[in-house]
């Protein structure tokens, strides 16, 4: 009766009755948005029909309200980033990280630079970055902003807004790449898979912009599932999730991550994820 | 300060005092400026803003579908918000002189809809609920505000003809009401638009409204598509009259309830006690650690608060002159007396453009163009509401040329602009641009693009944090200097006598 809910949420401004047994997931907003709807409306079905239940996708606009809808149990199971999935399973106790894609193992940051920089490609953070203008991705993402804030606390010894002359949020790599590229920033951070890509589709002139630095590897994305799905779908749902997950197989499905497979993960695994946040104060304690 | 005073207390006439003040806001401006964070770097933006005027020029139409079904959701959100929160603003408004009442409007109107919208996700997900009470809440404060200030103009011999004793609500239901309808109407018209604006805005959070998609393209530079939803909007605002006729009205009131997106998965309404009573207060406070509270209120002051205050008002300041400057330069150019019945529809068109494309894009395209300061702020905050206010501005004018007050032997041109149109046009115009203080104030919050720390930077940073603790304060401090900036304003208002002017 969705037109009876529609007026109870109306009329009483009460959030809408939910649907019985409706298993839902999201996806942080990273690379590629567009057609999400119609990207992750596939894998819907591919896990609707693994699992036996009816499956749905909510898209989300930033790495917070993945994280609240999470916390809210609006959905049950989201495609995190490295900090987003610590920060999720910390607000929500008992949930757990079950898969990460093959690439997640080895994640890494690119710094970028505008050739009128004149910063050149090195080994280590170089000194000449010291008064450039410089902008992270958003500020919850792992490898636009908590890594790359990570590597360059250690190398400076200093806050990143005492390092460079200006210190911006593009909010997505793309803008990062874009907005590096037209000069508006000198230095930027951008996660390395969505420059490969974008390098690949021809939107980077190698003529204007330039990797300058790579960080070491660290682990990144994940599939989080809240820790009371067996009391809700069944027992053994979070199991069947977690194979499902790993024997997605359809290249088309993968590509809306994108990565080439699903391999197992565990909330340990971010362990040194969670210890960098800390340590540059995103998280409290 | 003092000469300040002096000039405000001075008593002479009204035209002196409006000198006064302008100079005063001239003065402070000029002084922001110096503090202000604003610097031009040389960058190279040719390749990407040629991209940007290649998607403007030719949009991609191709998935009509979806793009029918974000202005639907958009229209709905607005119209339902409005139909909701004018009836509710109206009867504030017949309260409006308790303070109580008055200290609630001011409270909801000082936070902007996009916070609004935050919090609420927090309490409803996302979904309906959520983006109908963004706009409702803060809308309701300000229809509260402005009818409570149209019945104050509305002339007291009708009321005397009440028998004595007659309650308040008998006293606006048979006399102020019927009074001020025209009035109420045409504010509330107006005040549609802006929820247009702000419904579409809302995309911005992840309701599935025109924001939503246009943010989207916009990041991942896909510029056609980008272009295709900016021009469905300008045609949207632009067609309002043609398409809002009253008698179908209720028609598209059920219509909306049919369009609003259903909430998916959401069941649990028990969150709000959870945000009321932990979520939003430091955990020093919750544990009862007074030493480490007051550690937590000193570090959010020095690191957060004052910053971001300082930041805040001086670009506040320097936006508001220049969109002073902004409409002074463009009004001419849509109305009718100056520009011609034909050639003020390219002037009506900029204006459009001006106050239909979201701040955001400007202040994108600014910071392509000039780097990273807070001059793309400015310039996008004073093109954006400068664009609003010429437009009211141009209407007034256009309503006075069609009046008896017209007469043949009136100059053109820039005679007409220089001793008729601005100086009958200035009271309003200085009326408009005090309204508009506050929302510039809200509106300068949102530039963490630029990298610039005002206090909307650090909300933004505490929501993306899941640190409601840090936004909860945050957002109080920004709502009490609405509140300041608010009552300063009104009585900047009637020292300049341009109450009666303007009420927008």
């Amino acid at each position: 009766m969705p037109i009876l809910r529609r007026f109870l949420a109306l009329g009483l401004l009460l959030p809408a009755l939910a649907q019985a047994e409706t298993f839902v997931f999201t996806a942080i907003p990273d690379e590629d948005e567009s057609r999400l709807q119609e990207r992750f409306g596939k894998v819907a079905d591919y896990l609707g029909e693994q699992l036996g239940v009816e499956v749905q996708y909510i898209p989300v606009k930033s790495y917070a309200a993945a994280i609240t809808a999470f916390r809210n149990n609006q959905v049950q199971l989201a495609w995190f980033g490295g900090l987003s999935g610590v920060q999720a399973r910390r607000l929500v106790p008992g949930s757990e990280a079950l898969a990460q894609g093959y690439e997640d193992q080895f994640f890494k940051t690119y710094f970028i630079a505008h050739q009128s920089a004149g910063v050149d490609a090195s080994d280590t953070l170089s000194d000449a970055l010291r008064g450039k203008t410089f902008t992270f991705g958003s500020k919850g993402s792992t490898s636009g902003r908590l890594m790359p804030e990570f590597y360059l606390r250690e190398r400076f010894q200093a806050a990143p807004e005492d390092i460079f002359s200006r210190v911006g949020f593009s909010g997505d790599h793309s803008r990062t790449i874009a907005q590096v590229q037209s000069g508006a920033y000198q230095i930027g951070a951008v996660n390395f898979s969505v420059w490969e890509s974008e390098l690949e589709q021809g939107k980077v002139d190698p003529q204007k912009v330039s990797v300058i630095w790579t960080t070491p590897t660290y682990p990144d994305y994940q599939w989080t599932i809240r820790g009371d799905v067996d009391e809700r779908f069944g027992e053994g749902f979070k199991d069947q999730v977690r194979q499902s997950l790993l024997e997605m197989k359809d290249p088309d499905l993968l590509a809306s991550f994108p990565r080439q497979s699903f391999v197992p993960a565990s909330n340990d695994d971010y362990g040194p994820i969670e210890d960098t946040a800390r340590a540059i104060g995103l998280l409290d304690e | 300060m003092i000469a300040g005073s002096l000039i405000l207390s001075g008593r002479g006439s009204s035209a002196r005092i409006l000198n006064g003040v302008c100079l005063l806001l001239i003065l402070a401006a000029l002084l922001a400026l110096m503090g202000a964070d604003i610097e031009v770097y040389r960058v190279d933006p040719w390749q990407e803003l040629s991209r940007i005027g290649r998607g403007l020029v030719q949009p991609a139409w191709h998935d009509l579908p979806g793009l029918a079904q974000a202005l639907g959701q958009t229209i709905a959100f607005a119209l339902l918000a409005v139909a909701l929160a004018a009836p509710l603003g109206l009867l504030l408004a017949m309260a409006f002189r308790w303070l109580p009442v008055r200290l609630l409007c001011a409270a909801v109107r000082s936070v902007h809809e996009l916070f609004w919208g935050l919090i609420f996700m927090q309490l409803y997900g996302l979904g309906a609920t959520t983006g109908l009470l963004a706009i409702l809440v803060p809308f309701t404060g300000v229809f509260a505000k402005v009818f409570a200030e149209i019945f104050e103009q509305q002339a007291a011999e009708p009321s005397r003809t009440l028998p004595p004793g007659t309650g308040g609500l008998k006293r606006h239901l048979y006399t102020l009401i019927p009074q001020s309808w025209p009035a109420l109407v045409s504010y509330t018209r107006y005040r549609f638009e802006c929820a247009l604006r702000s419904s579409a805005i809302l995309g911005f959070i992840g309701l599935p409204t025109l924001g939503f998609h246009l943010e989207t393209a916009f990041r991942q530079g896909q510029y056609p598509e980008a272009g295709a939803l900016l021009w469905a909007f300008l045609l949207l605002i632009a067609g309002i009259r043609l398409w809002l006729r009253p008698r179908l009205v209720p028609l598209y009131l059920l219509a909306a309830c049919w369009l609003l997106p259903e909430t998916v998965g959401f069941s649990n309404g028990g969150y709000l006690w959870r945000f009321i009573s932990q979520d939003i207060w430091p955990a020093a406070l919750l544990e009862g650690d007074w030493a480490a509270l007051q550690a937590w209120y000193g570090d959010m002051f020095s690191e957060q608060v004052w910053p971001g205050l300082v930041q805040t008002l001086l670009l506040t300041q320097i936006a508001l002159v220049l969109t002073g400057f902004v409409i002074l330069l463009i009004y001419p150019f849509a109305s009718r007396a100056l520009a011609g019945p034909v050639l003020r529809w390219p002037g009506r068109f900029v204006l459009l453009v001006l106050r239909s494309t979201p701040e955001m894009v400007l202040a994108y395209v600014f910071l392509l163009l000039f780097g990273p300061s807070g001059l793309p702020a400015v310039l996008a905050l004073a093109l954006h509401n400068g664009g609003l206010i010429a437009f009211l501005v141009a209407n007034g004018s256009d309503a006075e040329f069609k009046s008896p007050i017209r007469r043949p032997d009136d100059p053109t041109g820039l005679k007409r602009y220089a001793y008729i149109e601005t100086p009958r046009r200035f009271p309003a115009l200085l009326a408009l641009l005090f309204y508009r203080w506050e929302v510039i104030l809200r509106e300068s919050a949102i530039m963490g693009i630029l990298g610039i720390a005002t206090l909307g930077f650090y909300i933004d940073s505490a929501f993306e944090e899941i640190r409601y603790d840090r936004a909860f304060l945050l957002i109080l401090v920004t709502a009490l200097l609405n509140m300041v900036v608010d009552s300063l304003s009104r009585r900047l208002r009637r020292l300049a006598r341009t109450d009666r002017a303007c009420r927008y």
